[in-house]
């Protein structure tokens, strides 16, 4: 059974279309990419699917929900990390955590528990008791991923994890995301290559609010008829230039 | 429970942010001490202590509005905010969740009012405590005009409506500052159909322990409270809906 499947999924903002009639499946406990440039539509198809913005026609359905007429249900399916560290930078990690899973409508000491495990699984034991605004980029992200978990989410949209992280923790979220794997569907979207050929199973090349092209890394390789999935993402896209 | 949890982090965010907790609970208490060494030196009927405590109680309440509309203002301009509207809370949940801890503070600066009146020569009477419970409604009041406000508007915008423009027409057209039958006609009017006067006068009278008019003034403030809460609520709703 998939996780998502959009039927004709769009959204435009007075002359503009963000997303154009999107047709897509994904399989639950897939790790789907969304790869594109700049304005491609990805963040907006991630704002449709976790019920930020209403589709201008079309639908989506998640776990057998449809964004449009059952979204309160759809939200307690999922877990989102947004673009922007989305911490409160006046509450300690401990507490953000907590906050999180109280939303999610866990009791005071269910939610003690789980932001414990939760603090423990990502490495953030040791900074707990800090103030989440005073973190590192690379510690804030790690903690708004691991919110994003508190509700226990069948489907997880990570949208650009790594964005303007360094090497070394761009490669602890990797691994991060890496075990997570099969356990959640992910959805993510992000702006690097190699990310979305060493993380996904498949990866959807967006344009201009379409969808140029589907496939693993190997297949989109082939289609473009190039070694390198950077030069191969090139090709697709120039060759969907308008 | 999902409301509580969100009140709860709106309650550690007002605590930790003690220039405007200050500021909110401070600036009136800093109103009356002035006004009353004016008093000393020229009395003004208008500016005894047992009419002048129980109005800056309402004024104070104008503050509270722009923390409550900054506070939400601030918010929606973060990622925070945006996470939330993935998870199951409704805009209900986010109304009730910014009213709650806003509450006790507005009852706090209340009754440090008139706590600060007492030294200056405010006799103490049960009005005190009758006054601090008759000044929830306008609490509510206030505190939702700063939710719509915040929904509406920008921090900048807020700093600007609110801070400017609302509390200076609280200040006008409650009747803290001068009589409104001073000016009169068209003035006078578009005070008796706001809430600013009737809460004054709520408070004034409650102090007192006079009931003249007083379920009257009371309708009003209660009216407008339920009023505003409403359209916060949609308010929300809306740019929520708009995110």
């Amino acid at each position: 059974m998939n996780a998502i499947q959009t039927i004709g999924l769009t959204k435009k903002y007075k002359d503009v279309t963000a997303v154009d009639g999107l047709d897509l499946s994904i399989a639950r406990g897939e790790l789907f990419a969304l790869l594109g440039v700049n304005g491609a539509g990805k963040t907006t198809t991630i704002k449709m699917l976790s019920c930020l913005t209403r589709p201008t026609s079309g639908d989506a359905v998640l776990g057998g929900k449809s964004v449009k007429t059952d979204a309160q249900s759809v939200k307690r399916l999922i877990g989102v990390s947004p673009q922007e560290t989305a911490v409160a930078p006046n509450l300690t990690v401990r507490e953000n955590l907590e906050l999180m899973c109280g939303v999610h409508g866990l009791s005071k000491s269910e939610s003690r528990e789980r932001a414990a495990r939760l603090s423990s699984e990502f490495g953030l034991d040791d900074v707990s008791a800090r103030k989440a605004g005073k973190l590192s980029g690379g510690w804030q992200r790690r903690l708004s991923i691991a919110m994003a978990l508190t509700g226990e989410p069948e489907i997880l949209f990570l949208d650009e994890p790594t964005l303007g992280l360094d090497v070394i923790a761009r490669s602890e979220l990797w691994d991060m995301v890496r075990a997570l794997k099969g356990k959640v569907t992910i959805v993510l979207t992000t702006h690097y290559m190699e990310e979305a050929e060493e993380l996904s199973d498949r990866i959807g090349i967006m344009r201009d609010g379409h969808l140029l092209a589907l496939g693993t890394a190997a297949e989109l390789k082939a289609l473009a008829g190039e070694e390198k999935f950077e030069n191969a993402f090139v090709k697709i896209v120039k060759g969907g230039e308008k | 429970m999902r409301m509580l949890t969100f009140s709860g982090r709106t309650w550690k965010e007002i605590l930790r942010d003690p220039i405007n907790l200050g500021f909110g609970l401070g600036f009136p208490v800093v109103l009356i001490l002035l006004l009353s060494a004016i008093q000393a030196n020229v009395p003004v009927p208008l500016f005894e202590i047992e009419m002048l405590a129980p109005g800056m109680t309402v004024f104070g309440l104008s503050f509270i509005t722009l923390f409550s509309a900054t506070l939400l203002a601030k918010d929606r301009g973060s990622a925070l905010l945006q996470r939330l509207y993935t998870t199951p809370l409704t805009a209900a949940d986010f109304i009730f969740g910014y009213t709650l801890p806003l509450l006790p503070m507005a009852i706090a600066q209340s009754a440090v009012c008139f706590l600060v009146a007492i030294p200056l020569g405010l006799p103490v009477t049960a009005g005190i405590i009758r006054a601090v419970l008759a000044g929830i409604p306008a609490a509510v009041l206030f505190i939702a005009l700063g939710l719509l406000c915040g929904s509406v508007f920008n921090v900048k915008q807020v700093g600007g409506i609110c801070g400017a423009l609302l509390t200076n027409l609280t200040a006008w057209l409650s009747g803290i500052w001068f009589d409104l039958d001073l000016v009169g006609g068209a003035f006078k009017k578009i005070a008796e159909v706001l809430p600013f006067m009737h809460a004054v006068k709520l408070e004034q009278a409650m102090y007192a322990g006079t009931t003249s008019g007083v379920w009257e003034h009371f309708a009003w403030v209660a009216g407008y409270a339920v009023l505003f809460t409403v359209l916060a609520v949609f308010a929300f709703l809306r740019q929520m809906n708009r995110q």
